[in-house]
């Protein structure tokens, strides 16, 4: 898929000019919206989440026919009850941060989502969760098209991926996206001290606001740097956000850290951008020893979004939070000969936040290799998925972002039994 | 010493890392043909590199103990950015570079399952360091190797890989519990692709990647020699293994050709079945034209597709000979699409490239490689730890504002590190603002720049002084204006 993805890039390249830089008085109008803005956070769990071991369908005797090994005892799961279904499911056993979000009615799980056909490639897989266009997941992100329906020309920060790549689901045919992992390393440095180096920053910053219409990957290129300038100064004031908690010292939690910045500061920023990797779990995958590779996933997940949680909640912008968890693909049903899981199709979404209406929505697979088994396919391998993702990201867009979803999602995909908004 | 080849030029930005100003001059003597004849055929070069690390007169590295680039990754990755800027054999960097985006292996994951030496060892064991002992040499000595050598024999050496056994799971795989991992990723992404086009059908189903990881159960890896049993003992080694009682012995049919003719079910037995699924893949009518189209973004230009005439060519080389990379790459450099003009700096450079090139241009007199090794994680590229099996995400993906700025923040930290040596070399150029100028563009090679920016450049010479050419004027100058020019858009291209 690269040379597609590459292909829409450079189309869109030459097609438009990236309007990364806006005027500078829009950095005001961004203030002046204060922090009451609400914020989606796209949380991505890269290499296809096991969602199996995370949302654990315990009361259901297949989970445990099939994975002799690497099943979660149903002694360990936390408990949340049983779902529409009938069966028993519980988070797991690291996840005792969510498990007090879930308590308090501020976590979804929207179990079996997916989509028809769904690929089990890695890279055709997360294009197609990130366009929400199985036909086309070549062409803009979901979140892109969303930014480019807004109020034109945008305040280059009404965007925040805390990642290197932008991610394609924020890209867009004419809006960029900064790119901030760490704000405290976001600065500009020069050879030199004192005027010399101002001199070098003014020089640098006017040098990059030269657009050369006849060569396309040059202006993209130096919209790039222009929008860099045009963050820093802004982004330098997140960098000295002292939290509420104390975050985890990972990448996650330093993204999350960076977003509550952002947030308590009133930069603006309506979408953000952050993920956490390792899911791929071919091998030895051990979701119940605590050096086990699923656990330490799942602690990493935890104590992030815990310190998040919390610390919107102590902000008091807990109501304008929203965290949106999703994975490539699910994994196989059954486990393979290494205690690991290989590609798959359905899992959960989940999501949190205070203006969450918390709960299971959907219903576990039955695992059972049964014939017809209605909730699993390709030779009862795999979970068939029963909520289109769509329909999640319609929810999101209507009830929270106050866009259209049709327009963004190019289709109907609203669903009025997913209420968790 | 102006440079007056903008033809070696842009093949010395293309087939390596750039050239410093000797080398440029070098190869503009012996002209376009030879100068092509002398990178292809590297072997005619000394192959010297290694030997010239810690010698005066180079980039240096940073020592933590002994200089160690079997078995500590940091040391690794700086020999292998000293290599970039020094071989005499650039192009087999370059394509050591492209083997290692195709086939993008990483440290970590290998690293997490037999620890640090061994996950080095594993990508980067060399006789040039303490020997390969008891195992084979790294994966990036294989791509050094086979740089230009056939497509099957280096991917086949890649499925017998120890690396790429453990970072894709293959020493898992085995008869009634098969691991898919590397069965996919072998034709989705080091052969035929998922599809040429989002349009057409798919290359292959997922009941070939259910066959194909039968096909190479047993191959597995096996310790060679066993030490104090311990991940760290240096002296544990792994080599591939092929198990023949761990390998799956009913029949696999495909939905592609296996034979020429037709022939979709595989027809040899143990582990030649993988060899024949492999020369498959090789094969394969999409392949040829995928790595023609992959060939032409690294080699030719971004910004476009290939045209279907540049794909036919190569791919058609590929096959009649055998998938014989020296001659595709060859006639790659000779095509009038490499030479064309137009083509120049239409190719996003990469962090390394950038990282590289700037030193090559900008000089390497007290620095040491070591400081690049942060800055490149900052603008998206780690050697040895690419993102994901699919490499890196190229051209208009390296640039995300975070990653701008920390190519401005490493030409900074370049330039103040050179700033002595960019005096001396401006010093004959100290007249006025305009020759300093004119001098630092033509050291440091970057795209031309239209009259607004190039006035920006010499305004900042102008800025708060008026010009006498002092000591102390030009220690300030020459480097923030090569921190200018390094740090400026029209410089990421090569």
């Amino acid at each position: 898929m690269t040379s597609n993805r590459r292909q829409f890039i450079k189309g869109g390249v030459a097609a438009f000019t990236v309007s990364f830089a806006a005027p500078a008085f829009l950095s005001d109008i961004a203030r002046a919206q204060g922090a009451r803005a609400r914020n989606l956070v796209v949380l991505y769990l890269s290499g296809g989440n096991d969602a199996l071991s995370m949302v654990v369908p315990y009361g259901n005797a297949g989970y445990y026919q099939r994975r002799p090994t690497i099943a979660v005892p149903a002694g360990s799961v936390l408990q949340v009850g049983t779902d529409a279904g009938g069966t028993t499911v519980g988070l797991h056993p690291r996840l005792t941060g969510l498990k007090q979000v879930f308590d308090a009615g501020r976590l979804a799980l929207v179990q079996r989502s997916g989509y028809p056909n769904s690929s089990r490639s890695h890279f055709l897989g997360t294009d197609i969760w990130s366009t929400a266009d199985p036909a086309n997941p070549s062409g803009p992100g979901w979140l892109g098209r969303y930014l480019e329906l807004l109020p034109q020309p945008l305040d280059p920060l009404t965007g925040w991926n805390t990642v290197r790549e932008t991610p394609r689901t924020l890209l867009s045919r004419f809006v960029g996206v900064p790119a901030i992992p760490d704000p405290r390393t976001y600065a500009f440095s020069s050879p030199n001290t004192g005027n010399e180096a101002l001199y070098a920053r003014q020089a640098a910053t006017r040098i990059a606001s030269h657009v050369p219409v006849d060569r396309p990957h040059l202006s993209f290129v130096s919209g790039t740097a222009r929008a860099a300038f045009d963050t820093l100064d802004r982004v330098a004031s997140v960098a000295q956000y002292v939290p509420t908690v104390t975050y985890p010292n990972t990448g996650l939690g330093s993204a999350l850290r960076a977003v509550a910045g952002s947030m308590v500061r009133g930069i603006g920023t309506r979408v953000f951008w952050v993920q956490t990797g390792g899911f791929d779990t071919h091998a030895s995958q051990n979701p119940n020893q605590e050096n086990g590779a699923y656990y330490r996933l799942m602690a990493t997940m935890d104590d992030a979004l815990l310190a998040f949680y919390t610390d919107m909640r102590n902000q008091g912008l807990l109501n304008d939070t929203l965290v949106l968890q999703f994975s490539e693909f699910g994994r196989r049903v059954y486990e393979n000969g290494s205690q690991g899981t290989d590609h798959g199709s359905a899992s959960s979404m989940m999501l949190l936040g205070g203006g969450v209406n918390g709960g299971l929505y959907g219903t576990a697979p039955d695992l059972r290799d049964t014939p017809g088994n209605p909730t699993l396919e390709s030779s009862n391998g795999d979970v068939r998925y029963q909520t289109d993702f769509r329909s999640v990201y319609a929810r999101v867009l209507d009830n929270w972002l106050g866009a259209n979803s049709q327009a963004v999602l190019d289709g109907d995909f609203r669903n009025p039994g997913l209420t968790f908004l | 010493m102006a440079r007056k080849d903008d033809r070696i030029e842009h093949l010395l930005r293309r087939a390596g890392f750039g050239g410093s100003p000797d080398e440029v001059a070098e190869l503009a003597q012996i002209g376009y043909h030879a100068a092509v004849d002398l990178l292809v055929f590297y072997e005619q070069a000394p192959d010297d590199v290694d030997a010239r690390i810690g010698v005066p007169g180079h980039a240096g590295v940073t020592t933590r103990g002994q200089f160690s680039p079997d078995t500590s990754i940091t040391d690794a990755r700086q020999r292998w950015l000293f290599r970039m800027v020094h071989s005499r054999r650039p192009l087999q960097e370059k394509m050591a570079l492209f083997w290692h985006h195709h086939f993008a292996t990483a440290y970590q994951k290998i690293a997490d399952t037999y620890g640090g030496p061994i996950a080095t060892r594993m990508l980067s064991a060399t006789d040039a360091y303490n020997g390969t002992r008891s195992s084979p040499p790294g994966q990036i000595e294989q791509f050094r190797h086979g740089a230009l050598g056939s497509f099957y024999d280096l991917l086949v050496g890649v499925a017998r890989d120890p690396a790429m056994l453990v970072w894709l799971d293959g020493r898992l795989n085995v008869r009634g519990t098969p691991q898919e991992n590397f069965a996919r990723e072998v034709m989705e992404l080091f052969t035929m692709g998922i599809r040429p086009s989002d349009t057409a059908p798919n290359n292959y189903t997922e009941d070939d990647v259910k066959a194909a990881a039968r096909v190479f159960t047993g191959w597995n890896l096996n310790v060679g020699a066993r030490g104090l049993n311990n991940v760290n003992d240096p002296v544990v080694g792994y080599n591939y293994l092929y198990r023949p009682e761990r390998h799956d012995t009913a029949s696999k049919t495909f939905s592609f050709d296996i034979y020429p003719g037709g022939g979709r079910t595989i027809t040899s037995s143990g582990e030649q079945e993988g060899l024949d699924f492999l020369l498959a893949c090789c094969r394969h009518p999409q392949t040829g034209p995928r790595l023609a189209r992959k060939l032409y973004g690294f080699f030719v230009s971004e910004l476009q597709p290939a045209p279907a005439s540049f794909v036919e060519r190569i791919a058609n080389t590929f096959y009649s000979t055998n998938f014989d990379m020296r001659r595709v790459v060859l006639q790659v450099l000779l095509s009038q699409e490499f030479q064309d003009e137009s083509n120049y700096y239409t190719r996003y450079a990469w962090p390394v490239e950038f990282v590289v090139k700037s030193i090559k241009e900008t000089g390497w007199a007290g620095l040491s490689v070591d400081s690049a090794l942060t800055p490149m994680l900052a603008m998206g590229q780690t050697l040895f730890e690419p993102p994901d099996v699919n490499g890196w995400e190229t051209g208009p993906g390296w640039f995300s504002t975070g990653g701008m700025l920390a190519r401005m923040n490493f030409a900074a930290t370049l330039t103040q590190n050179q700033r002595f040596n960019l005096r001396e070399a401006a010093r004959p150029s100290k007249g006025s603002p305009e020759s300093v100028l004119s001098h630092t563009l033509e050291r440091l090679s970057p795209m031309p720049f239209d009259s607004p920016p190039y006035n920006e450049l010499l305004g900042y010479l102008r800025a708060g002084t008026n010009w006498t050419g002092s000591d102390a004027e030009l220690l300030a100058k020459a480097a923030g204006v090569a921190h200018l020019v390094l740090a400026s858009p029209q410089y990421q291209f090569v």
